[in-house]
C-alpha cells in the first residue's frame, strides 16, 4: 500500500480529492475554498497599514491559515513520507522544448538549476521569484480569487466571472511560457 | 480606541467582495484550536495530494502551458466536476453543515480586475510554476528558495491594496 502510494498518483484520483475539498469544507463549517485569501488575512494581521482593505476581523477567517499551514505539513509528509523513488516523468516534447532553452531537466518535481538560493541574486532568479511571487500575489487579489478560489470553487458553485478569470489565468500563462519564459532564458 | 473599534464594525457591514472571497459563513461560534484543527487536517491532504501527483511541479506547469499532456487538464476538469456535483447535491438536498447551519453560497461579482488581474496572475503561475496552494506544498516539500517567492506574493497582495482604490474593476 505504502510502495502504492509512494508512486506519481493518477489524475482522477487527484482531481477527485481536490473536487471533494468544496464539499468537505462547507459541510466542516460554512468555509469556502480559497488560498489566495490566506495572502490577504496575513497582510491583515501583521502589516495593515493604513489600508482599508486590510481593515477586517481577520480573526474570523483564521481557518484558512490553518488550511495553508495544513498544505505546507502535508508537502513536507508527501517529501519525506511518501517520496517518489523514480524520476519525475514528463512528455518527451516538454523535454526537447526546455533543453532547448537551456534548462537542465533533472528530474526532480522542481528544476535544480532554477530553484535554488545560489540563482537569487541573479537577474534571472530575480525575475522567477521575487516578480513572479509578487505576480501571484498581486494578479490573484486583484482578479478576487486564484485557481482554487475560482476555477475549482467559483466554477463548481457555476459562476461565469470565474470562467473569466480562468481564461485569463490560462492566457496569461501561455503567453509566460511561450512569449516571455523563451526571453527571459536568454538573458 | 473607540474609533478604531467602529470602524472594524464598519469594514464588516461592506457587502462581499470587500470582506473576503473565501469567506467564513459559520454563525456557530469557533474556537482557535478546537474548531480550527479540522481545517488544519483537511489542508495536510490537500497538500499530499498537490505533492504526490505532482501540481506542485514546475515541470508540470511548463508541460500544461504547452499542451503536451493532459495530466494538469485531467485534475482540474475532475476536480471541477466533483465539486460541482457536491455543491448542486447540497443546494438540492439542502444538506446541512456539521453545525446544523444552512450552506451560504455567494454570486461572484464580475469587475475588470477578474480579467486584467487574472492575466498578471497566470503571468506568475507561468513562470514561478505555482498558484498560492502550491507554493505552500513546495516549501513543505523542501523549495525552501520558494518561501521568497510566497514573500514576494504578500507583497504583491499588499500593494494591491495600497492601489485598490486607483485601479479599474
Amino acid at each position: 500500500m505504502i510502495e502504492l502510494m509512494r508512486q506519481p498518483w493518477p489524475w482522477y484520483v487527484a482531481g477527485a480529492v481536490i473536487g471533494l475539498t468544496v464539499p468537505a469544507l462547507l459541510l466542516l463549517g460554512n468555509k469556502h475554498l480559497g488560498i489566495s485569501s490566506s495572502l490577504r488575512h496575513v497582510c491583515a494581521a501583521c502589516i495593515p497599514g493604513n489600508i482599508s482593505f486590510f481593515k477586517y476581523d481577520w480573526k474570523k477567517e483564521i481557518w484558512n491559515l490553518f488550511f495553508v499551514g495544513g498544505v505546507l505539513i502535508g508537502g513536507i509528509i508527501a517529501a519525506q513520507a511518501l517520496s517518489n523513488p523514480d524520476q519525475i516523468v514528463i512528455s518527451e516534447k516538454t523535454v526537447t522544448d526546455l533543453q532547448a532553452l537551456n534548462v537542465t531537466v533533472d528530474g526532480e518535481l522542481m528544476p535544480a538549476s532554477i530553484f535554488s538560493f545560489e540563482n537569487l541574486l541573479t537577474i534571472q532568479g530575480f525575475l522567477f521569484f521575487v516578480v513572479g511571487g509578487f505576480l501571484v500575489g498581486f494578479g490573484t487579489r486583484y482578479a478576487g480569487g486564484c485557481t482554487s478560489g475560482h476555477t475549482i470553487m467559483g466554477l463548481s458553485n457555476l459562476q461565469w466571472p470565474s470562467l473569466v478569470a480562468t481564461c485569463c489565468f490560462m492566457v496569461g500563462g501561455m503567453v509566460m511560457i511561450h512569449f516571455i519564459f523563451p526571453w527571459l532564458m536568454s538573458l | 480606541m473607540q474609533k478604531a473599534k467602529d470602524e472594524f464594525v464598519d469594514v464588516s457591514a461592506v457587502p462581499h467582495p470587500i470582506e473576503c472571497e473565501a469567506p467564513n459563513d459559520q454563525v456557530t461560534k469557533e474556537t482557535l484550536i478546537g474548531s480550527n484543527i479540522k481545517y488544519l487536517i483537511t489542508g495536510i491532504v490537500f497538500g499530499i495530494v498537490f505533492v504526490k501527483a505532482e501540481i506542485i511541479s514546475w515541470y508540470r506547469i511548463q508541460e500544461m502551458f504547452r499542451f503536451h499532456s493532459f495530466h494538469m487538464y485531467g485534475v482540474i476538469g475532475t476536480a471541477v466536476i466533483v465539486g460541482a456535483i457536491s455543491v448542486w447535491a447540497i443546494k438540492r438536498f439542502g444538506i446541512k453543515t456539521m453545525q446544523g447551519e444552512t450552506v451560504v453560497f455567494h454570486d461572484k461579482q464580475f469587475h475588470w480586475g477578474n480579467v486584467i488581474g487574472g492575466v498578471m496572475f497566470g503571468l506568475g503561475w507561468g513562470i514561478t510554476g505555482a498558484c498560492p496552494g502550491p507554493l505552500f506544498a513546495q516549501i513543505g516539500s523542501g523549495f525552501l528558495v520558494v518561501i521568497v517567492t510566497l514573500l514576494s506574493a504578500v507583497a504583491g497582495t499588499w500593494v494591491y491594496g495600497l492601489l485598490q482604490k486607483k485601479l479599474p474593476h
